[in-house]
């Protein structure tokens, strides 16, 4: 019989292990999966992991993984400081779409001037997109007390019918034939998020990510709004003696989530997208929340799981064509790691005892 | 260490496969917008890719990725088939076009081909289907059959070739019909089962008894079958697992002939730039077969329109027909010109509501 006890403390030692742990497992029933479709396990997981860092190819598929990575980190890390404070954003598809909608619609509006300050106009247009669609549940969840999760989840649909309306309309390519679809800011150099280094994949949504990174890390350990944040989600009745504001808090924290996730939607647009079209989201928004906990909610932590699920993205990609391993095979593996990771996560507040078992 | 060393073995075991691998076989990649188990538009590409292998057997390989994503994602899997050796890719829906274009800059021997898009360049050639001859066939067809007068159109976009569809339907529905009317429900997407039947759903509790499908799944005659008297037509694919009722015909992207075509344009070194717009004439667009479901003098008229069309008699858009703001578009005896087709942005007269903007 196997009982689990709770721990007095949480394990510290568990609680770094744990996502490493579900990496190996989520590998080894990964493994199994791709064995039951066929495949040679190891080839498979060698493709996914090996190939996109060090294969034949790696000199292109590095640069990749900033790119996929950076709007994944970005986003996870405004996500990360409200979620620590037990402030539940799922919304930040929404805000990288409205600060793509903003940052785009900003840049838009000068072409085809050319000058230097359209660029930086784009990136505070893009934040406050994505600020100002995170204040709505801000606002309703201080002034009326309503649920955030709902609010901004239901906020993504009404994003992305927006999306869907200014691809049609005013933002579409007086050009482009009658097909729905923006210019293309790659081909505007002022509003383009080019490359600084031409085939390295760092454009300025990377070096962003990078800087929020550390922004956050120095917030949450060296300054008091940090702790607050902390102590907020760790013990909330102790925070309220510590004369924290929560109405404040939840203002700034989801104000940023919004901010950062605009920042990365309009960096998007503006760089590797290029295009604001009705399908210009691919989930950003929503895996940013497995990154988030994935790294444990912490900076560094968000820093590589960003890495490892633009790893598995690209990996997978290479693997469905030189395997032929079906698309759903890899959702199902990036399925499994958030899986483990919370399954696993058990063993931080638990510990898994051997007991007699008392059969009368 | 063991989990670097199982990643050494895996990349070394990689390593003998591809250097296994004949090097004067010709690659042929294809990009896929959605599964290739989507029963319609992906499903039929896939056909298509499969054709190819069987054609050339061990002269062809051939690779794909499915369910990608519209934008840079696109971008990084075309670059990748490219780096890694193939000589032709498809890209196969119209969001791809951009990243068509970018790859195709980077890769200047590599040919691409990319369905239903308007920008061609030195090494990249567009493709699409005419499928409004097809919708003619069903505007047809469904105009007889309806019952209640209402015909429900489940649009995936708003662009010209969904608008195209939309209008060659109506023309040829109100031509046997002067008191149909349809109601159009836009899904934005090409495939989400789910979002698709809710629309069909919508579509027949607001009586229609005809649905129409602009979207790739299956679950809109999942839908129809489950509301019993209503009536649909299959949407790229075939969709006979619907038949003889819901699905009464379809509207078939054969695009078998055209892969190996240009498979082979490859081969020989004979690959040129084209813009291809083939239909029914071609073998391009096949109808479905037209279930027992369907009045016998009804199906004898509708394969007589296809047979028209195939003949080059017969032009859907053929005048006198008139913008849905009444201005006139095309005189008497006049056809449309494929410029306009292209690019359609407005309704017929008689349809109601707004092209969404």
């Amino acid at each position: 019989m196997i009982v689990l006890e709770k721990r007095p403390q949480p394990s510290k030692a568990w609680s770094y292990a744990t996502p490493l742990v579900a990496v190996l497992a989520t590998m080894i029933f990964g493994g199994i999966l791709f064995a039951i479709l066929g495949k040679n396990p190891i080839q498979a997981i060698g493709t996914i992991f090996w190939e996109p860092l060090f294969g034949e190819f790696a000199f292109y598929y590095r640069p990749q993984l900033l790119v996929k990575g950076a709007p994944l980190v970005l986003i996870a890390i405004g996500l990360s400081l409200g979620f620590r404070a037990g402030i539940w954003n799922i919304g930040a598809e929404g805000q990288y779409i409205m600060g793509a909608i903003f940052g785009a619609g900003a840049g838009l509006a000068f072409y085809p001037l050319d000058a230097w300050y359209v660029f930086p106009i784009m990136v505070i247009a893009g934040a406050f997109g994505g600020w100002i669609w995170a204040m709505i549940p801000a606002f309703l969840k201080v002034r009326f007390g309503t649920n955030e999760i709902l609010v901004s989840l239901m906020l993504v649909y009404v994003a992305e019918q927006f999306l869907a309306s200014v691809s049609l309309g005013l933002l579409k390519n007086p050009e482009g034939h009658g097909f729905p679809g923006s210019r293309n800011l790659q081909s505007y150099e002022s509003a383009h998020n080019a490359e600084l280094i031409a085939g390295s994949g760092m454009h300025l949504g990377v070096v962003a990510a990078f800087v929020a990174v550390i922004f956050a890390y120095v917030l949450l350990n060296r300054h008091m709004l940090g702790f607050h944040i902390r102590l907020t989600g760790e013990a909330p009745r102790a925070a309220k003696f510590a004369g924290v504001n929560p109405a404040r808090l939840i203002l700034f924290c989801l104000g940023l989530a919004g901010a950062l996730a605009g920042l990365a939607g309009m960096f998007e647009v503006s760089g590797p997208a290029g295009v604001v079209s009705i399908d210009f989201n691919v989930g950003y928004g929503f895996t940013a929340i497995i990154v988030a906990f994935l790294g444990r909610l912490h900076p560094l932590g968000i820093l590589l799981a960003g890495g490892l699920m633009a790893l598995t993205y690209i990996g997978g990609e290479i693997a469905q064509s030189q395997l032929g391993l079906p698309a759903a095979a890899i959702q199902v593996f990036q399925g499994m790691l958030l899986f483990f990771l919370l399954a696993f996560d058990l063993l931080t507040n638990y510990r898994i005892r051997a007991a007699r078992s008392e059969v009368a | 260490m063991k989990f670097t060393s199982l990643l050494t073995s895996a990349a070394v075991a990689l390593g003998l496969a591809t250097g296994a691998m004949a090097e004067d076989k010709t690659k042929v990649g294809f990009v896929y917008v959605g599964p290739v188990g989507d029963g319609g538009w992906t499903y039929e590409h896939n056909k298509g890719r499969l054709a190819v292998e069987e054609h050339f057997g061990d002269k062809v390989e051939t690779v794909f990725v499915e369910s990608v994503p519209e934008g840079p994602d696109a971008e990084r899997v075309m670059t990748q088939m490219a780096l890694e050796g193939a000589d032709l890719i498809f890209t196969t829906s119209f969001g791809y076009m951009d990243p068509t274009i970018n790859v195709a800059k980077k890769f200047p021997n590599v040919k691409f081909e990319h369905a239903t898009g308007y920008k061609t360049a030195d090494n990249v050639s567009v493709y699409s289907a005419r499928f409004y001859e097809g919708r003619a066939v069903q505007g047809h067809i469904a105009g007889k059959m309806t019952e209640s007068n209402i015909i429900g159109y489940i649009g995936s976009y708003p662009i010209p070739e969904v608008i195209r569809g939309i209008n060659s339907a109506y023309i040829h529905a109100k031509k046997v019909n002067p008191d149909v009317e349809f109601k159009i429900v836009w899904a934005y997407t090409w495939f989400d089962p789910a979002k698709e039947a809710d629309a069909a759903t919508v579509l027949i509790e607001q009586g229609a008894d005809v649905i129409l499908q602009h979207t790739d799944s299956t679950a809109p005659q999942a839908a129809a079958q489950e509301a019993g008297n209503v009536i649909t037509f299959g949407q790229a694919s075939d969709m006979s697992e619907y038949a003889p009722k819901p699905r009464v015909s379809s509207i078939i992207d054969n695009w078998a002939p055209y892969y190996i075509a240009r498979t082979q344009a490859v081969m020989d070194g004979s690959w040129e730039t084209v813009n291809t717009w083939d239909g029914i004439k071609e073998g391009m667009v096949e109808i479905g077969e037209i279930s027992d479901a369907v009045p016998a003098d009804i199906k004898e008229e509708a394969l007589a329109m296809k047979a028209a069309m195939a003949a080059g008699e017969y032009h859907p858009f053929t005048g006198p027909i008139k913008k849905q703001d009444g201005s006139d578009w095309l005189a008497e005896g006049e056809t449309a010109d494929d410029g306009t087709l292209a690019g359609m942005n407005f309704y017929v007269e008689g349809l109601e509501g707004e092209i969404p903007q």
